[in-house]
């Protein structure tokens, strides 16, 4: 292998064409400027499109670099993926979070921007001798083995020289996809499933006991008239099954009613009151609803 | 002309990026200035794999760029849960882990 690429053509390309330096001081400036409107800008949602302005600049960069293959890559997934990615966090957090102009370190953005031109100039000067002491070799189309190019080359590199890293970044991007997971679903507080008891006591006292069908007025009393109120189990009143219209008539109108009801004599009118009680005759064994006693009565007028 | 040229493109682009993490306050930017340097870096090994002839620069931005994608799932994922639970993305406020 390594022999195949020591006798392998190096068609140059080292040098940069006039073409590759015309793309060079027009996307250069570019991704510069990209750079410093992301830094410089107030709102988040503009940094972000600064930047995918810089990484489009690069990714053609990469491309006249005689590494095509890359500049694909950082242009599906810089500014494909990356930057989609950071855009919707931003819309998840809120477009208007922008940031703070306080201070918080007196003096930190002067002493920032200081040390930032510092390091630029540093950097720079140390590379701006190989401006013209350096020869570059070039990657150029007749590069690799039987001259067929970068891209080939670099992915037999790939698939066979570092097959083992390869293999790893595959382990390192399982464990990223699953932490991320993680991490979205950490802030949930889990909720406790309640027990049957506690489903029981909230179906009956809780703020649903009011919904679904209510007993009907006498379904547990002693008759089933509407003036009979229906019993809760505890033999309590059920509060929802008192007629309001009863409720609401006035003491003195059921006078007549109430007399009735307690005499022993009978009614005073045609109709009986005392069915309300469920002792109509007055011996007290028989207990039923009126039906009963209509049922009795007709028998007894037929005999 | 060279085409070290780039090295000084890279080198003031990664300077522009380290003065956005001193200076911004919004964590979600703070991390775009962080891919800024990687950007940088890579664009540096892009440069030095053509000028050395070898395509071992270009492997290993090719590998930077998986990295970075992890890191950026990853790194996205605790600033929601920062902000999930402190509802801000400043990195001034995030100054307890838990709450």
């Amino acid at each position: 292998m390594s022999a195949l690429l020591a006798a392998a053509p190096l068609t140059g390309g080292g040098e940069m064409s006039t073409g590759e330096s015309v793309v060079f001081w027009i996307l250069g400036p570019v991704a510069l400027a990209g750079g410093l409107g992301m830094i410089f800008s107030r709102n988040a949602v503009h940094s972000a499109l600064w930047l995918v302005l810089t990484m489009l600049s690069l990714g053609v960069l990469y491309m006249v670099q005689q590494a095509p293959f890359l500049g694909f890559t950082q242009i599906i997934v810089y500014t494909g993926a990356i930057m989609m990615l950071f855009v919707f966090v931003l819309m998840m957090v809120g477009r208007d979070a922008s940031d703070s102009v306080v201070e918080v370190l007196r003096g930190q953005r002067l002493a920032a921007a200081v040390l930032g031109v510092g390091l630029g100039g540093l950097a720079v000067a140390a590379v701006a001798e190989t401006l013209t002491t350096v020869g570059p070799v070039g990657l150029g189309p007749g590069y690799g083995p039987e001259a067929r190019g970068n891209v080939q080359a670099l992915g037999t590199s790939i698939f066979r020289d570092y097959l083992l890293p390869f293999e790893l970044t595959s382990a390192l991007l399982i464990t990223a996809a699953v932490g991320a997971m993680v991490y979205t679903f950490a802030g949930r507080a889990r909720r406790a499933t309640p027990s049957q008891k506690e489903r029981v006591v909230e179906r009956l006292r809780g703020p649903l006991s009011g919904y679904g069908s209510r007993s009907g007025p006498g379904v547990f009393a002693t008759a089933d008239s509407v003036a009979t109120p229906a019993l809760l189990p505890d033999g309590s009143v059920a509060p929802a099954s008192l007629s309001s219209i009863i409720e609401a008539t006035r003491r003195e109108r059921l006078d007549t009613d109430i007399a009735d009801v307690r005499s022993d004599t009978g009614p005073a009118s045609g109709v009986d009151a005392r069915a309300l009680t469920g002792h109509a005759d007055g011996d007290g064994d028989r207990v039923g609803s009126t039906h009963d006693r209509l049922g009795e009565d007709e028998s007894e007028g037929a005999r | 002309m060279s085409p070290t040229i780039y090295l000084l493109l890279s080198a003031l682009l990664f300077a522009i990026g380290a003065v956005g993490v001193l200076v911004r306050r919004n964590a979600i930017v703070v991390f775009m200035c962080i891919e800024l340097m990687l950007n940088a870096v890579n664009l540096t090994l892009v440069t030095f794999s053509r000028i050395n002839g070898s395509l071992g620069g270009q492997i290993m931005a090719f590998f930077v760029m998986v990295v970075a994608a992890a890191e950026v799932v990853v790194g996205l994922s605790i600033i929601m849960a920062i902000f999930r639970t402190r509802r801000t993305t400043s990195v001034d406020d995030a100054n307890l882990l838990k709450y």
